[in-house]
């Protein structure tokens, strides 16, 4: 038992042994059922609900000794809250981290999956905010939990059908709906549309967490993960005209970043490691400060 | 040839109310059928336990479903139920705003149906909208406009065609010409009795309204107090009244 026990005096990874089990088995559940939510009893965590309660809970569960962490908030590893949840493993558990997608085993993130590819022996723990995808349109649980039995999606249709009618193209760009492995519709967590394709068949196994409303659910590796589309009106990913401004990528998610309050800005990699791990490799963009370029001159 | 819905003997109690007991009748493919009766009658019930959204304490509803002949509804699966709902069924409120998604278009009020059982083409669902909208004489301009924006009589519009779209075989409605001015009543029982005839639809109407009765049904069903007391031809129930009841019902029409 007191093994279990770190320097702060928490357990480790600070729930309860017979919380975590009670965790694994929803998940196990989870991950027997692709897609179908879970209810769990989730804990009281010293995070207020928003940040991250839900995927704490889980990497908590499935956290061993020898796990290397990473945390990514915003595709980040460095924004407050990547760091607070870094070091609350660190502190609780006493695991190593990492900010390089390939040395991490288990990757807990908001809002991006990362641009590398993943491996078989990667978990990735989602931080879900809105598990059901239908809570916007239907708001009564027992009427959506019916819906899931009786695998009537229609309603998530006639969401895209409006977003057409309206704006002329299917308007969310980011907790796109999915169904998965043919069965189960699922918000795949405020991802960008844009990494909905590395849901699908992913050797990675993916875990969903969401704490205030107590529910976990998974896509186990090598799962169909379909975008919900129109055949007219296909899925399709987010593409911008230029490439990162620092290290030349064009097949990244990027984020707009404001230069100056004169109205200067530029494109560059959301995935803080990918855009290091490129860099690093000699990659530059227009932005790039090293070497001198040709800008300067003229 | 067999019924399209066989009704034997169903009852439902609302603890010490009857809301109907012992109903029972045959109703064909393409036979209008409506239900007569004071408030509290019990029409609403009935209409409630054929669409199977209560269910009946005794009795049974058989349904000819397609490809398997008369099967009773209690043997069916909820999402067989489900399905007869929205394909081979409609649902007509007497308050449109029950019937209708009230936060989206008319052109998605009408799709959805399509859009449950699988119609997966956006310009298609829309076209064929447009062509409903049309045939309740909506302007097909609007499909993009919120119910909310309509009046009474084109939000009944509305939810006639969206439970048309899939082509049923068999409709229920509950007083559908209830909530509306004189002059649009008498609009849209026109063309519901076109669509009707049109369709070959079979149909279960509700209604309190004797005038509707004899406009759009070929039968009668008499309800009082639960039970019904009279049914047969349209037409002769309305000219020759047999149980007193509906001598009274008709002579109360007859003196207004
Ligand atoms: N949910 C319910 N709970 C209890 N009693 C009910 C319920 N629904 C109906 N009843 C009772 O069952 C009887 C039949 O009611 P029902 O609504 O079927 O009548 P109706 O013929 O449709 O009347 P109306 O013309 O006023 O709509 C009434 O006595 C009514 O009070
Ligand atoms: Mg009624």
């Amino acid at each position: 038992m007191s093994s279990q026990r770190t320097q702060t005096g928490y357990n480790f990874a600070y729930l309860d042994e017979q919380t975590k089990r009670m965790i694994r088995r929803a998940l196990l559940k989870a991950v027997a059922i692709p897609g179908y939510q879970v209810p769990f009893g989730s804990r009281e965590m010293p995070l207020p609900y928003g940040w991250g309660t839900g995927g704490i809970q889980v990497t908590a569960s499935i956290l061993g000794r020898d796990d290397v962490l990473k945390v990514i908030d915003q595709g980040s590893d460095d924004t407050t809250n990547a760091v607070n949840i870094r070091r609350f493993f660190e502190r609780t558990a006493g695991v190593a981290t990492t900010e390089r997608t390939e040395d991490a085993t288990i990757i807990q993130t908001r809002h991006r999956i990362p641009e590398k590819p993943l491996s078989e022996d990667q978990i990735m723990v989602y931080q879900v905010p809105l598990p059901e995808p239908m809570g916007r349109l239907e708001p009564q649980e027992v009427v959506t939990r019916k819906l899931h039995a009786l695998a009537d999606y229609g309603l998530m249709h006639v969401k895209l059908y409006e977003d057409i009618a309206r704006y002329g193209h299917i308007a969310s760009t980011y907790d796109y709906p999915v169904l998965v492995n043919g069965r189960y519709l699922m918000a795949p967590s405020p991802i960008p549309k844009f990494d909905n394709p590395k849901l699908h068949m992913s050797p990675a196994l993916q875990l969903f967490g969401a704490g205030r409303e107590k529910r976990v659910y998974a896509i186990p590796p090598y799962t169909r993960v379909e975008s919900l589309d129109f055949e007219d009106h296909p899925f399709s990913v987010q593409r911008w005209d230029d490439p990162c401004a620092l290290c030349g990528a064009t097949d990244s998610f990027l984020d707009e970043v404001v230069l100056d309050d004169a109205g200067g800005r530029m494109f560059v990699c959301s995935d803080s490691d990918y855009c290091k791990t490129r860099q690093a490799a000699g990659h530059t963009g227009s932005q790039s400060p090293v070497p001198a370029t040709q800008e300067e001159a003229a | 040839m067999s019924p399209l819905l066989r009704v034997k003997g169903i009852s439902k109690r609302y603890g010490e109310h009857i809301g109907c007991a012992d109903v029972s009748f045959e109703l064909h493919a393409g036979e209008v059928l409506a239900v007569v009766g004071e408030s509290g009658s019990g029409k609403s019930t009935l209409l409630q336990l054929l669409s199977t959204r209560i269910a009946s304490d005794t009795g049974s509803i058989e349904y000819q479903v397609t490809g398997r002949g008369l099967v009773d509804l209690a043997h069916l699966s909820e999402a067989e139920q489900r399905w007869l709902l929205r394909t081979d069924w409609g649902y007509v409120e007497q308050n449109p705003r029950d019937g209708l998604r009230m936060n989206v278009s008319a052109g998605a009020n009408v799709g959805e149906r399509l859009m449950a059982v699988g119609a997966r083409h956006y310009g298609e669902i829309r076209n064929t909208a447009t062509d409903w909208l049309q045939r309740v004489e909506l302007d097909a301009a609007r499909i993009d406009e919120l119910p909310t924006g309509f009046s009474g009589g084109m939000q009944q519009r509305l939810q006639i065609a969206r439970n048309l779209v899939t082509r049923p075989r068999l409709v229920f409605m509950d007083e559908p010409t209830a909530g509306l001015d004189v002059s649009v009543q008498a609009r849209l029982l026109d063309l519901l009795r076109e669509l009707v005839t049109d369709l070959g639809l079979a149909a279960v109407i509700v209604t309190h309204d004797l005038a509707v009765a004899r406009l759009l049904a070929h039968r009668l069903l008499v309800m009082r107090q639960g039970r019904v007391v009279e049914t047969g031809l349209t037409d002769q129930v309305l000219d020759d009244p047999q149980h007193p009841y509906t001598q009274l019902l008709v002579a109360s029409v007859l003196q207004v």
